[in-house]
């Protein structure tokens, strides 16, 4: 166990402070987080594998459709306007399940944020997940913090120049990997990448893939802690999203303060010290370039790295761990009331700790209890009810549609027997993808009787109509009504379509349209 | 009366105004956003050069990329045309019949037609082609000169008494005025209209058949049942192109309107015609 005194002390400073006045336009000043390593960091290194496995990944799995449809499992079809996801297939009347998705997507990250605050921000939004995987190829050729430190006040040399062209190097590549990821999920991926590797391909894919590349780069390489700080909405809206028990990375400095890097000195001297040796390992580590012993910043995005700083230098002085820990506001003012005597006087570390360094028992402590409130329940419920309403939807959703448009002009006629036609453009919608023959009838229309335009032919009473798999077939039908059952003014009536294997029907009500005296 | 002023907590300056004792923070930009403003400015200008920008007295620069959205316009007919190439060829060597019998080919046929006789017939046979009083319905199944696509495509390109076409299709009522005497004409209409199921009055009906059969029945048949060859209408149906009821025959008897159709063969080339052929005969009437 090291000594307090023996603790390195990190030059670092945060970099975003304000207490640094900066002029008019502010250059960036250059982060370089130190590699943290302790149960979060492996945590973000689970998550980020899954997150760029799934981004990666996804447009290759397979999913057999049959012969009449991709068999990619997720594919956005845009030029057929379809998009498919594993067992599922969206028409665009059907974006709703979309829009659906989108606000129980909305909803859960409302839910994550009032319970684990910025959660997303901190794990898995794709800027945190490409800037953290760009560090690492920064750290893997110019080394950790101090390197690259002093590379970066180098004069220019052939050693940084290749260090310099390597990684930029690097960065590209994975750019391009990047924006070309996200081609495949438009087209089938194992055609596609072999377009693009001989030069083939559309030139929107090339543009995608640029565009992307640049904003990856730019993004994750260049502008990183940037695009957080100042792009994103997210870090304004969180705000509103936390509570006073909501879990946030917070620095706990009624067991901190008075923060000494000569504790001992302070000690024997009679003055009170608290647990923060003021090592500046949690700056050092910080992607966002602040400290977070200054309170709740809008630049935090709860990686949680500085509490895996922290915690190491505690283990090494045999301190209890969580001077920096996931805290509600609720606890961290019970706790601070209690190192103050209730904001009597200054905080007092020896009111939250036992001689031996451990705390008391009174010091408020977080516990799974605590999420469930009014406010997650009516989250976690909101969000269900959508879920399971757009899965009832899908479950029953209807693979076999029809549509009817009543000729608007002329509205009827009158054929030379003195009967009445009116004449209706049909749609049928065959949403599976296999082949279908169709029939369609009349149903309450007294004498009425059907003719197609075209190639479809009556079988008696009903049209067989042959529908392309995963189409809509549209026709133009003609009913006639003889001259003694047609009611003045028209009546109505319905067209049934059914599958010929008759597991789906359809029906459609329809009006028909007849002069109104009798002539 | 801006004076500096540092905000004690943050420690920024600010602006130096005051609003009800809000004060704003005068925090500096980020730099990227300085360059990237200046690329927005540098972008502006490459803009006006490239594409047409700058006034001048009567006309605007022209830009170096020579664009034009009238240019493009331009551009994305011809290339629609192209892409037409295949199907006018197509309908420009098969008959009418054959158009019909190829199911692509008629949709074309038939989306053009209609896209014509918006222009050109709409103004006597109506939008829908419901025709009105003197204006053939082309929806229905009375047909004057044959109801088949080859025999519509016969009528659009020859027109009706259609005076400078040598092919055009003729006949002519005569006006029985001069004939009959207005009780016969009278007669007769009563008797033409009871052949559709209007109620008439039998003291008129009697003669009037024996009117008919002397005078009418020449051109439209002892049945009544009309002649395509001469373009003489069926009296029995309940398709009336002058008007129905015994008022209406009569006046058709006594001074008949004689309707003309212009010749279009010439007016709008073969490939038009055939379309219009295609898209009339799709109207439910046809034979
Ligand atoms: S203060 Fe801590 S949790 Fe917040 S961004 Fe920095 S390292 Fe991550
Ligand atoms: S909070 Fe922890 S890591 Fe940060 S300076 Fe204090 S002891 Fe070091």
């Amino acid at each position: 166990m090291l000594d307090v005194g023996e603790v390195e002390r990190l030059e670092a400073e945060a970099v975003n402070s304000a207490k640094i006045r900066q002029p008019l336009y502010a250059a960036r000043k250059k982060i370089f987080p130190k590699r943290a390593s302790g149960q979060f960091r492996r945590f973000k290194w689970i998550v980020m594998a899954i997150t760029l496995g799934i981004y990666y990944l996804t447009p290759w799995l397979r999913w057999d459709r049959g012969p009449y449809a991709p068999d990619q499992a997720v594919l956005v079809d845009l030029a057929n306007r379809r998009f498919y996801f594993f067992f599922i297939e969206i028409w665009p009347q059907e974006f709703f399940f979309v829009a659906g998705l989108l606000v129980m997507a909305g909803i859960g990250l409302f839910l994550i944020t009032s319970t684990v605050g910025r959660a997303w921000c901190g794990y898995t939004c794709p800027q945190t997940v490409w800037v953290d995987l760009f560090l690492v190829v920064e750290r893997a050729i110019e080394g950790d913090r101090n390197a690259r430190i002093k590379l970066d006040g180098a004069p220019w040399s052939v050693s940084k120049m290749v260090k310099r062209v390597t990684k930029h190097t690097v960065w590209l590549l994975i750019a391009v990997a990047t924006g070309g990821a996200w081609i495949f999920y438009f087209a089938d991926a194992p055609t596609l990448l072999g377009e693009v590797l001989t030069g083939q391909a559309a030139a929107v894919a090339y543009m995608t893939i640029a565009v992307l590349t640049a904003t990856t780069y730019i993004f994750g390489g260049l502008m990183r802690e940037q695009v957080c700080t100042y792009m994103c909405p997210w870090p304004r809206i969180q705000a509103a999203m936390l509570d006073e028990n909501s879990l946030t990375v917070t620095y706990n400095d009624w067991r901190g303060e008075p923060r000494s890097r000569h504790a001992k000195k302070a000690a024997a001297a009679g003055e009170s010290v608290g647990d923060c040796v003021d090592c500046n390992a949690c700056v050092a580590v910080c992607p966002m370039g602040i400290d977070i012993r200054d309170g709740q910043q809008l630049e935090c995005i709860t990686c949680a790295l500085c509490i895996d700083a922290c915690d190491s230098v505690m283990d090494k002085i045999g301190r209890e761990r969580g001077l920096i820990a996931y805290a509600t506001l609720n606890d961290y003012n019970a706790n601070m009331a209690l190192a103050t005597g209730d904001g009597a006087h200054a905080i007092e570390p020896a009111l939250v700790r036992q001689p031996g360094g451990r705390l008391v028992e009174k010091v408020a402590q977080f516990h799974l209890g605590k999420i469930f409130r009014p406010r997650t329940f009516i989250y976690t419920a909101v969000w269900a009810l959508i879920g399971l309403a757009m899965l009832y939807a899908l479950l029953t959703r209807e693979r076999l549609q029809l549509n009817v448009l009543h000729d608007r002009n002329p509205q009827f006629v009158v054929l030379s027997d003195g009967a009445i036609r009116n004449g209706y453009t049909v749609k049928l919608l065959n949403m599976i993808p296999e082949p279908r023959t169709i029939r369609i009838t009349l149903v309450g229309l007294q004498g009425g009787a059907m003719s197609a335009v075209g190639a479809e032919q009556m079988e008696g009473e009903t049209l067989a109509v042959d529908v392309e798999p995963d189409r809509l077939k549209s026709l133009k039908i003609y009913v006639r009504q003889p001259r003694d059952r047609v009611q003045p003014g028209g009546t109505t009536f319905r067209f049934v379509a059914r599958d010929a294997a008759g597991t789906e029907t359809a029906s459609y009500d329809a009006n028909f349209i007849a002069p109104e005296a009798s002539r | 009366m801006t004076e500096k002023h540092i905000d004690e907590i943050s420690g920024v300056s600010t602006t130096g105004h005051e609003w009800d004792g809000i004060r704003e923070l005068d925090n500096p930009m980020p730099r990227w956003w300085l360059w990237t403003f200046y690329a927005t400015v540098l972008w502006a200008i490459g803009y006006t050069v490239a594409y047409p920008a700058w006034p001048l007295l009567t006309s605007a620069t022209k830009g170096v990329l020579d664009y034009s959205s009238r240019g493009e316009v331009k551009q994305e007919l011809a290339a629609a045309s192209a892409a037409q190439e295949k199907y006018i060829a197509a309908i420009k060597a098969k008959s009418v019949d054959e158009i019909e019998a190829d199911g692509s080919l008629r949709d074309f046929a038939t989306a053009a037609g209609a896209a014509t006789f918006r222009v050109n017939c709409v103004q006597c046979h109506g939008s829908g082609a419901q025709g009105s009083p003197g204006f053939p319905n082309l929806n229905d199944d009375e047909w004057l000169w044959g109801g088949s696509a080859d025999q519509i495509y016969k009528t659009v390109t020859h027109g009706i008494r259609f005076a400078d076409d040598a092919d055009t299709r003729t006949s002519e009522m005569p006006a029985f005025a001069e004939m009959l005497s207005a009780v016969q004409i009278g007669d007769v209409s009563a008797y033409v209209a009871s052949l559709s199921g209007s109620v008439s009055d039998p003291a008129k009906v009697e003669p009037g058949a024996k009117i008919y059969a002397d005078n009418c029945a020449a051109c439209h048949g002892a049945n009544a049942k009309g002649n395509r060859e001469l373009g003489a209408p069926d009296l029995t149906d309940a398709i009336w192109l002058y008007g129905s009821g015994e008022r209406a025959i009569a006046q058709q008897v006594r001074a008949p309107k004689n309707g003309v159709m212009p010749a279009w063969g010439a007016r709008l080339g073969d490939v038009k015609v055939k379309e219009l052929a295609v898209y009339v005969h799709s109207l439910g009437g046809g034979e």
